[in-house]
């Protein structure tokens, strides 16, 4: 079973974000997971809706596993948008993503 | 050193107000992402993989120390304290905030910069040789012609939508320090035999997805019909050049579909019809009045060798060495150009904090006029310093961590920022620079290893220019990790050539130590030191590589 969470640009400033139960947050700790073809569906509607309210632009699913209750997403790709630049650390989100989720080199 | 004039300051400030009109409009809910990206796109600002990205145009990379100063302060106020020099001698600040850009665009505003034609499907800023105006091998000053070109091209109503973006160099010089060759049209300016300024022109060379070297239109065209053209060749690309399809858009696809005969053909027929003799002197008129705009600073006189530079390039090794890779011959006896490298080992190609801007533009003062130059390799130069004076500065620059001793070198890495910022990536390229740099570090080494380009590029798009590396590096994804795929007998100079593939892609941990066999091959096969890494390669060709590279590289 895959399982999703929903990503988009905040709009005003750009910062990454992902809906959780309180909102969009920069951090991915606490993203609602959807587990079922419904679940994603409806965390699109989410995002479309906020994409319409001017909050977010560009929202879409990443394809997550979760750990511990945290999810953590599967492409490294998201995993470095998730964290901020692995080239900066001094700029990275700490609490954004599990320490061992992290890409390194 | 050239200004804009009020009716540029007042294009851009107009072009401010109304970005700042449509910025709160977006935020207001009033205009959708469909509507306002091609707003905030035609004013540099992209939404990249982290934030938004600011790219600031440095037209011909000509900056002053003033306005060095001035990007300095907008990535401390409204960025996170440093910015990032591109291959087409532009910033980039990787953070700025939506609602903060009009701001941002203001203040650059104010010191002759902005971001307009940085990005979208039009002529991009046009980029020249770094050492214009200063090198003693170039037969005269480009960069008026490309401020010409500059005006000409600035909101052009005719050229704004083309079928893709579409980007100009020239160069002055027979050695060609602007990539002219790998540009949709190349300009290479020279004097005929009578001795008057003509063009080279050269079109359809492009790197990304279909890399192609630029193809010679016209072998001569006098200097002052440079528009008419560059516009008929415009022309038959917008009427021509193919809109149903991005990857076949560029005019190297065109030029390539059609032919060179027959493009040549549709270029000289538009010229001929729409050739304006009033057209043509209306421009000479405004070359000559830019022309004094690009007068020379007050040089001193000065003999051509300096005794106490001399003296200390005897007794102080690490100064020449300094010396050897950084200073670049002048044209006015007595001075020199001064390399500063961006690539300092552990850092970020074309990486500059806010700090080390202010230091660049105090030295830039005291020692070069007030000027700055911005290379397409991602490094600055200081064009006018006194060859008694370049001891002084190079211990400043060592003092701000910007006297590394590298240019031209293994470790003067062109690196494109990857997937750790760019959206489009498929995978990250500064990791790999940083490795291989670290891995080169030991100077000596580099010095014996001699001149070579590696460039890389974190996706096809190819912004790192990695075709024309002497060794290429393509990050790509390969069965969900990253891949990183090499070139060899690239060249980036006027003998322009595209790399091949040397095989399969090696994983992160492989790439670097694949590099260094590639090296080694070279150190142990080269005809003495004379002969480059990029005339080794021609010689023995890429396919010898293989076998010394794969084995070694796989055993470990
Ligand atoms: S080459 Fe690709 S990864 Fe690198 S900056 Fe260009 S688009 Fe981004």
């Amino acid at each position: 079973m895959s399982l999703f969470i929903l990503t988009a640009n905040r709009l005003r400033d750009g910062r990454v974000v992902f809906l959780t139960a309180h909102g969009w947050e920069e951090s991915l700790r606490t993203a609602i997971v959807a587990a079922t073809e419904a679940e994603q569906r409806a965390l699109e509607a989410l995002g479309a809706q906020s994409v319409a309210m001017c909050e977010v632009v560009d929202p879409y699913l990443v394809e997550v596993e979760v750990e511990n209750g945290v999810p953590s997403p599967l492409h490294y790709r998201e995993r470095i948008r998730a964290s901020g630049p692995t080239v900066r650390p001094d700029l990275a989100r700490r609490d954004g993503i599990p320490e061992d989720c992290r890409v390194s080199l | 050193m050239y200004r804009y004039d009020s009716y540029d300051e007042a294009f851009v400030r107009a072009r401010v107000a109304q970005f700042r009109d449509q910025v709160r409009r977006r935020l207001a809910g009033e205009l959708t992402e469909e509507e306002f990206r091609p707003h905030r796109l035609m004013n540099g600002l992209y939404l990249q993989l982290h934030a938004y990205m600011l790219r600031v145009a440095i037209p011909y990379g000509t900056l002053s120390s003033r306005q060095l100063r001035r990007l300095a302060e907008v990535a401390d106020r409204w960025d996170r304290g440093y910015g990032h020099f591109t291959t087409r001698q532009n910033i980039q600040f990787n953070w700025p905030r939506l609602e903060d850009v009009p701001d941002i665009l203001e203040a650059l505003a104010e010191v002759g910069l902005h971001g307009i034609q940085t990005s979208g499907n039009c002529i991009r800023n046009i980029t020249t040789d770094a050492y214009a105006g200063v090198a003693a091998d170039e037969v005269a000053d480009p960069r008026p012609f490309c401020e010409l070109l500059r005006q000409w091209s600035s909101l052009h109503p005719e050229f704004s939508f083309l079928p893709r973006k579409f980007k100009i160099a020239v160069s002055a010089s027979p050695h060609d320090r602007a990539a002219i060759r790998a540009h949709d049209i190349g300009l290479r300016l020279y004097r005929d035999d009578a001795g008057e300024l003509a063009f080279e022109v050269l079109a359809g060379g492009g790197l990304g997805r279909t890399p192609m070297i630029a193809k010679t239109v016209r072998e001569h065209l006098p200097a002052r019909q440079l528009l008419p053209y560059v516009e008929a060749i415009l022309r038959v690309y917008n009427r021509f050049g193919r809109r149903d399809h991005k990857f076949k858009s560029r005019i190297k696809i065109l030029v390539h579909e059609i032919g060179l005969d027959a493009f040549r053909a549709a270029v000289e027929e538009e010229y001929a019809r729409s050739l304006d003799p009033e057209d043509v002197e209306l421009a000479a008129l405004e070359l000559e009045r830019i022309e004094e705009l690009f007068a020379p600073p007050p040089y001193e006189e000065l003999p051509a060798r300096d005794p106490l530079h001399e003296r200390r390039l005897a007794e102080e090794p690490a100064f020449a060495r300094f010396a050897r890779t950084n200073l670049r011959p002048h044209r006015v006896p007595g001075y020199a150009i001064v390399d500063v490298s961006l690539k300092p080992v552990g850092g970020i190609p074309g990486d500059v904090t806010s700090d080390q801007m202010r230091r660049l533009a105090d030295l830039a003062d005291r020692f070069s006029f007030g000027e700055l130059r911005t290379t397409h390799t991602q490094n600055l130069a200081l064009p006018h310093v006194r060859l008694r004076d370049v001891h002084s500065l190079w211990e400043l620059l060592e003092e701000a961590g910007l006297g590394t001793p590298n240019i031209g070198l293994v470790t003067d890495i062109v690196c494109c920022p990857g997937l750790d910022y760019c959206a489009l990536a498929t995978a990250r390229s500064i990791p790999i620079a940083r490795a291989l740099a670290r891995r080169f570090a030991e100077l000596d080494a580099q010095e014996r290893i001699g001149p070579l380009s590696i460039r890389m590029s974190g996706c096809i798009n190819a912004c790192g220019q990695h075709h024309i590396g002497h060794i290429g590096i393509l990050g790509l994804e390969k069965r969900g990790e990253e891949s990183y795929q090499i070139t060899l007998g690239g060249r980036p100079d006027e003998r322009t050539a595209i790399g091949r593939i040397l095989g399969p892609g090696f994983s992160a941990s492989e790439v670097v130590d694949a590099v260094e066999a590639v090296l080694r091959f070279y150190l142990e096969g080269r005809n003495g030191p004379q002969e480059t890494f990029a005339d080794f390669v021609e010689r023995v060709g890429v396919e010898t590589f293989r076998e010394v590279v794969y084995a070694p590289v796989r055993a470990r």
